[in-house]
């Protein structure tokens, strides 16, 4: 209609900024960079939920061979002629206990030896039947089946975890012995023997001799009844083959056993590197087979307090004493931080004095832990005297701690209540104590509680302050009060990483876990009391 | 809510308040060395378990820590008993008795502090000469005092492996250190490091051959396993407890076995100590109960079970000598 021709119609058809050659080069850069981002969104979130699978699933099968103990069942005399039922304190019930466990072995006659064997069971086996019997008079006066834990290392190897063995094989050809007991000579039919001591680390000697050393893989033969260790073996006439053994459970009979009577057993793990000895372990099999072993649900774990033998330490003690230090921290911290709170936001006036301690409320939010170790040291035990390791302390450090997550966390839920409520309130003529108690403070409580239940678990979590204050120590006994002295768990796990024995590694995973069960339930009701009751405007 | 803010705010000052009050003490304070502290905690425990009194508690809070609590006065505030791995020093036995601590000294046994390192790894047999080459900050180089030029084991010596030097020990805060210091780099130290600086024997090398581990020795068992070629320095306990993992090497042609410690011929072994608080027995329930378990031969004989935890024993005679000492409260300086 119009004669006016376009500027553009000049060069042919349109040409935008918008949609040149330029521009799609550029769109699809934009799009690139998009997908680069959110694949590295997306990498970064399964790289740490990589990390974190790892780090648990390491904790959760350490912790689990923690949960079972192995108990022994015995056979215990608690006839009057051994128990005086008029003076059961002075009864030396380990004795007893042992007496039981060296009779089931009558063959082991050797002071060292013996020792050996009384190492099988727990040095608490004593404690326990004192105090089973006190609670069960009626034990007395005969001889009772009765479960006694195993040491440590007897346990940790039932579980499989100080010693490499392999399954009974049955030996293909005839085994004769030349004695029942002592150092004896073994007649191998074949000399397949040779081969596999060669393979498991036998030295060579002369004349094709090899001895197996305690660096050597050990080589048991069961047969007749009995377990012998093979210590050397050298080639025979006819293709046989000689072994010198030690017995270690007697033979019945020096009758060769027929090709698939006898059976190898081979340890892999030398004797010299594992805690536990051939001896042992052939005891506890034996015990295994005749059905008088029997692991059971970890219940010294749970309800004991610390020991330092690894089968009698448990977490009861630990977290009875965190229980009483979070009491005393949260009634502590709890109405301090939320009147403090609720003073500063809704009463205070805005001066400079006010804004200095706002700023200094944050500072003391990042203060490292251990000054408020140091702050307790110096004021609360050596200024007030009051007694070292106690809950009480504790909880009035870790309560310093927390007061200003608490003080952040309650200013800010305070803060989202909006204005509209509180001059409702003032315009019906409440006061200003009454708009805020009546008002204010129930619609900001689920807040509140978020914050201090996060501040706990932080709390939960500490030990540094507690260093200061003598809670990093060995206490068996249970704390019964706010006095006594007591350790917590975080504390207990960082005792048990540091002891030698191998049966706390276990522990100290499980531990672990516990812990981290009390904290997952703390963020649970936090994450439940904002969903439920949280208002949002 | 305004009823529970006030009952928890009164709930929490009176708690506050009943604590300055505590009960007298009925149970035995112990505090100090790390290194004795797994035995002080048996011997606790056994003590506990008999039922005759409460069980002690056990802090660990390092030898210098612990007799700085120790002699701090005497006073159901102040500790009991305190673990050393070293012997007292004079300047703590003065401020002991500055404020009226007599100290009952009791030695209870020996640690060796051993070399090892994965049973992955070559062995080695090392002199103390050797040790303090590759480890000490300065050494003399012909007639020179230069900074440690050793990168390799076999710098240090032609027959030693050509492995790259890498030793993990304890920091300078552990009396395992301490013990080190003295019992190796200044036994060996040499004559030129000496005179061009007092105490340059005991100072160890900073430059990544020798790595301070952390007070968990635990942790150096760990980190040795994962490296087949590093060493570790570290109490014969650790070495005892885990022997299906690491080796121990000789040092001057003595291996580190209990018996060679027992003995004395391993020569990198230093005494344990405990003290008791000669003012607290009869006051504190307990003192002499503790003090007769800890010296019985049940506990720190041969076959007690400390050895099974890993404290080599005294000789008989000197045992039968300290727990003499013992029975009578022998104060020290007095």
């Amino acid at each position: 209609m119009t004669d006016a021709i376009s500027p553009l119609g000049a060069v042919g058809r349109p040409v935008s900024i918008h949609t040149d050659d330029a521009a799609k080069a550029r769109l699809k850069g934009r799009y690139r960079t998009e997908t680069w981002f959110k694949w590295l969104g997306a990498a970064a979130v399964a790289l740490a939920g990589l990390f974190l699978v790892l780090l648990l699933s390491t904790i959760v099968t350490q912790a689990i061979p923690a949960l079972r103990q192995n108990y022994l069942t015995l056979p215990i005399d608690l006839s009057a002629a051994k128990v005086d039922p008029a003076k059961l304190g002075e009864v030396n019930y380990d004795a007893i206990a042992q007496e039981a466990l060296t009779a089931k072995f009558p063959d082991v006659t050797s002071r060292q030896d013996k020792r050996l064997l009384r190492g099988l069971i727990s040095t608490g086996t004593g404690v326990f039947l004192r105090k089973d019997i006190a609670a069960d008079p009626g034990m007395l006066g005969g001889t009772v089946d009765y479960a006694v834990p195993l040491d440590d290392f007897a346990d940790l190897y039932l579980k499989g975890l100080l010693a490499d063995v392999g399954s009974d094989e049955a030996i293909s050809t005839s085994v004769t012995p030349s004695e029942t007991s002592g150092d004896i000579d073994l007649t191998f039919g074949d000399d397949a023997m040779l081969a596999l001591a060669r393979g498991h680390g036998a030295t060579e000697g002369e004349n094709g001799m090899l001895t197996l050393t305690s660096g050597a893989s050990s080589l048991l033969v069961a047969f007749n009844g009995g377990t012998v260790k093979l210590t050397a073996l050298s080639p025979a006439a006819n293709g046989t083959v000689i072994a010198k053994g030690t017995v270690i459970e007697a033979l019945d009979s020096t009758a060769p056993a027929a090709s698939g009577q006898a059976f190898l057993r081979v340890i892999e793990t030398p004797e010299a590197s594992r805690k536990i000895s051939d001896k042992v372990i052939v005891w506890l099999d034996t015990l295994k087979s005749a059905g008088l072993i029997e692991s059971r649900f970890n219940s010294i774990f749970f309800f004991t307090g610390a020991s330092r033998e690894p089968e009698l330490a448990g977490v009861w003690g630990a977290v009875v004493g965190s229980f009483l230090t979070m009491i005393v921290t949260l009634a502590i911290a709890f109405p301090i931080g939320v009147s403090a709170a609720i003073y500063l936001e809704e009463f205070a006036p805005k001066n400079r004095l006010t804004t200095m301690i706002e700023v200094n409320i944050n500072n003391l939010a990042a203060v490292p832990s251990i000054v408020f170790g140091l702050l307790g040291l110096a004021v609360f035990l050596n200024f007030f005297g009051m007694p070292r390791s106690a809950p009480v302390v504790g909880g009035m450090v870790l309560a310093l701690m927390t007061l200003p997550i608490i003080i952040i966390a309650s200013r800010a839920s305070l803060r989202a209540v909006p204005p509209s409520i509180r001059e409702a309130a003032l315009g019906i003529g409440a006061s200003k104590v009454q708009t805020v108690f009546h008002h204010v403070l129930p619609l900001a409580m689920p807040g509140i509680m978020t914050g201090t239940i996060l501040g706990m678990a932080h709390a939960l979590g500490e030990t540094a302050p507690l260093l200061m204050i003598g809670m990093v120590a060995f206490i068996v006994d249970i704390p019964g009060g706010f006095t006594d002295p007591a350790t917590i768990l975080p504390v207990q796990i960082f005792m048990w990483a540091d002891f030698p024995e191998a049966g706390f590694q276990q522990k100290t995973s499980a531990a672990i876990l516990i812990l981290l069960l009390f904290l997952v339930i703390m963020n649970a009701i936090a994450v439940i009391l904002r969903k439920r009751f949280e208002r949002r405007w | 809510m305004k009823k529970f803010l006030l009952t928890a705010s009164a709930a929490a000052l009176a708690l506050a308040a009943s604590a300055g009050y505590a009960a007298a003490r009925d149970q035995i304070q112990i505090v100090g060395s790390s290194t004795v502290f797994p035995f002080t905690t048996a011997v606790a425990e056994k003590l506990g378990q008999s039922g005759k009194i409460k069980t002690p508690v056990v802090e660990s809070t390092g030898t210098g820590g612990g007799m700085k609590l120790f002699c701090q006065g005497v006073g159901e505030n102040t500790a009991d008993f305190t673990n050393a791995s070293r012997a007292i020093k004079d300047s703590e036995l003065k401020t002991c008795k500055a404020n009226g601590v007599t100290p009952v000294e009791i030695k209870v046994g020996f640690d060796g502090i051993v070399l090892a390192n994965s049973k992955a790894g070559t062995v080695v047999d090392l002199t103390k000469e050797q040790i303090f080459k590759a480890l000490a900050k300065n050494v003399a180089v012909d007639g020179k005092v230069v900074p440690n030029p050793y990168k390799n084991w076999s710098d240090v010596d032609s027959s030693l492996p050509a492995t790259k030097i890498e030793v993990l020990g304890p920091p300078p805060t552990s009396g395992t250190r301490d013990a080190f210091v003295e019992l190796v780099m200044d036994a060996a130290c040499q004559e030129e490091v000496k005179a061009a600086n007092e105490k340059g024997c005991g100072e160890i090398r900073e430059d990544g051959a020798f790595v301070e581990a952390g007070e968990n020795d635990n942790l150096i068992v760990q980190k040795l396993e994962a490296n087949p070629n590093a060493f570790g320095i570290f109490g014969f306990s650790f070495l005892d407890q885990n022997a299906d993992k690491l080796q121990g090497h000789k040092v001057d042609g003595v291996e580190p076995t209990f018996e060679n410690i027992a003995s004395g011929d391993y020569g990198v072994s230093r005494s344990l100590y405990v003290y008791a608080k000669k003012e607290h027995v009869g006051v504190i329930p307990g003192m002499q109960e503790f003090i007769a378990e800890y010296t019985s031969e049940g506990a720190w004989g041969p076959d007690g079970y400390l050895a099974d935890k890993g404290l080599i024993p005294l000789p008989d005679a000197e045992r039968a000598k300290w727990a003499e000492n013992a029975k009578a409260l022998k104060g020290m300086g007095s």
